[in-house]
């Protein structure tokens, strides 16, 4: 059912949104390709209520890092990434896979190409608060109340096999 | 199914094919916003009230007609249109749904309406669904950037926070999702012209009034197990179990469903949307381990599916699925469909077929018809494979259609391995992956249910 085949407008059911692939989270719990930047949360590798928030903006590659109470990292600056910034760009790539993230970002990469090299932006100041609030919202989802109805509109929305 | 009775069921039935080609129409229109309908459109929009004006909709969708040619766009101009849509394809579901009763000899429940629960849903959530739903009207499936997706943030994460809504929540989430990964549009080579039309238009009868599932009466009995069928989007999944209910007493035996869902985040796939259901233990069991389960005055709809409860479940006695296809299901009578669901996306009839040929087209030739198997709805988070699939010699599907064809969606399959019976069923899973492959895979990733919802406790405050 890719978009390729014949009649593909004619279908009530197709897939669209591409498969995300299973990786480690305690890492980098979120990562999203959203808002023109890949953006996400990195945990602390030293306080267990500390998170980064890191993101890089699509076209310049300028990037930024902070607590979600907005202290700078120390580790990124000038045109240095910083470890979280490094996970960040390594897990959105076992997540969608290297050319979703490089188109996203507008970058040239051929499979096997180290995308972090690749991205020559600066550090620009950035908040934080609005994408740690997304990552709130997204927690939201796994703390939803219960309905008891069946869900006769899922299915337009098969569980559509892995690709690999 | 006999070879015989697939012949019989995919021959199209008289009207669809005029039907859907008033519902292209309207959904090429869409696809471009009805503020700027050019005469091509216009022509469409007229085609598609014309085809319902014989309908008690026929006035209003006439109506709407006049006012989209003057530029006006209101919640009633896009209610009438989407009933319009919305009838013609619950007439293609009843045409199809008709011809496969009459190829399988299936009889089927006449719908009759309980009573639902008298509830207001809230009207300020409905009114911001439909508020966003109008400005996707207006600008058109290409005039969708990331501002207008974005602009349903709001009205999403409210409507997800109400239990009687949920409905419309999942159904906006996963359009909402789907517009976002293609943004802005206007650069798609190709639009999904008729699945985003029919998500917009269940979105705005579902935006009317709020959820249609209607009241239940209790059933108890015997519930055999046929097989489930997964439905999974970024933030949603259902698992659906079919069965055969011997009711208690008097009552013939049925068809009926029982779903369960669970709200997720798009980080959580595969085997692991499982754990998220395991407040249903006794339903998830019933699944895994392919048991009967013993129901005691459980809520059923009439349109057959059980309001699941688990207090009024329990597990019982081993029961072979296939047994259950053989046996109870060709004379198990199938429920009616809600008028509202009717649309050939919902049909979703279970059959056992047995005696074919898997061939490397991927269909099963039953001797003098053959079947396209769709290898695509093979679920990550059971044993299914589509080698499993073209090794097998008897398999559990649901029947389906969608652009014009019919298709077989393998629930369970039986084959023979080294001269030994083997059985793969889509919910073997439910309490955990049985091969050994994919439970290491699932330790390798660690649980990501775990690691996020431990992240919820400690960062959201109630």
């Amino acid at each position: 059912m890719s978009s390729g085949e014949a009649g593909w407008e004619e279908r009530s059911v197709a897939r669209i949104v591409p498969p995300i692939r299973p990786r480690k989270l305690a890492k980098v719990p979120f990562v999203e390709l959203a808002e023109g930047r890949l953006q996400g949360v990195v945990s602390s590798g030293s306080s267990a209520t500390r998170v980064y928030v890191s993101s890089i903006e699509a076209e310049t590659h300028d990037f930024n890092c902070s607590t979600n109470n907005n202290r700078p990292c120390g580790g990124a600056q000038g045109s240095f990434h910083c470890k979280h910034l490094k996970a960040l760009i390594d897990e959105a790539v076992k997540q969608y896979g290297l050319e979703r993230v490089a188109r996203y970002l507008k970058v040239e990469a051929a499979e096997g190409d180290d995308l972090h090299s690749l991205l020559n932006g600066k550090l620009v100041k950035a908040p934080a608060a609005v994408v740690f609030s997304r990552f709130l919202r997204h927690l939201t989802y796994l703390k939803v109340p219960a309905g008891s109805e069946p869900l006769p509109e899922m299915h337009w929305f098969p569980a559509l096999k892995a690709v690999h | 199914m006999q070879g015989v009775q697939l012949a019989e069921l995919v021959q199209t039935p008289p009207g669809v094919d005029e039907a859907m080609e008033a519902v292209a129409g309207f959904d090429a229109a869409l696809a471009d916003g009805l503020s700027r309908l050019g005469p091509r459109h216009s022509e469409a929009v007229d085609a598609l009230a014309g085809a319902v004006s014989a309908s008690p909709l026929g006035a209003a969708a006439a109506d709407a007609c006049g006012e989209l040619a003057v530029g006006s766009i209101s919640d009633t101009e896009l209610s009438a249109l989407a009933g319009a849509r919305a009838a013609l394809l619950g007439a293609v579901h009843d045409a199809l749904l008709a011809r496969l009763d009459g190829a399988l000899g299936r009889t089927r429940a006449e719908w009759e309406e309980h009573p639902a629960d008298a509830q207001e849903p809230p009207a300020n959530l409905l009114a911001g669904a439909r508020s966003w739903l109008r400005e996707l009207a207006i600008a058109g499936w290409r005039g969708v950037d990331e501002e207008l997706v974005s602009a349903a943030d709001q009205t999403l994460e409210a409507l997800w926070a109400e239990p009687r809504l949920r409905r419309l929540a999942v159904l906006l989430d996963g359009l909402a999702a789907e517009l976002r990964v293609s943004c802005p549009v206007a650069t798609m080579e190709r639009i999904p012209e008729r699945r985003w039309a029919d998500l917009w238009t269940r979105a705005v009868l579902l935006a009317h009034s709020g959820s249609w599932t209607g009241g239940a009466a209790a059933v108890s009995g015997r519930l055999l197990p046929l097989g489930v069928d997964v439905h999974e989007h970024g933030t949603a999944v259902q698992a659906q179990l079919h069965a055969v209910l011997e009711p208690r007493g008097d009552g013939p035996v049925r068809l009926v469903r029982a779903a369960v869902a669970a709200a997720k985040v798009d980080t959580i796939v595969g085997p692991e949307v499982w754990d998220l259901l395991s407040g249903h233990p006794t339903l998830l069991a019933a699944i895994a381990e392919r048991r009967a389960v013993d129901i005691a005055d459980m809520p059923l709809t009439a349109d057959g599916d059980l309001l699941w409860d688990e207090e009024r479940a329990k597990a019982g006695e081993p029961a072979d699925p296939f047994a259950t296809a053989r046996v109870r299901l060709p004379d198990a009578e199938a429920p009616a469909v809600a008028p509202l669901d009717r649309h050939p996306v919902r049909i979703a009839e279970p059959v056992l077929v047995e005696g074919y040929k898997a061939k490397r087209d991927g269909t099963f030739d039953l001797g003098g018809a053959a079947i396209d198997v769709d290898a695509d709805r093979l679920p990550p988070s059971g044993p299914l494979t589509p080698q499993l699939v073209n090794a097998s010699t008897a398999c559990i599907g649901l029947l389906r259609w969608d652009a014009g064809r019919w298709t077989l969606q393998p629930l369970a399959v039986r084959s023979v391995a080294k001269k030994q019976p083997v059985e793969a069923h889509n919910g073997d899973w439910a309490l955990g992956p049985t091969d050994p492959k994919a439970a290491k895979a699932l330790a390798r990733s660690g649980s990501a249910v775990a690691v996020l919802t431990e992240r919820a406790g400690k960062l959201l405050r109630k």
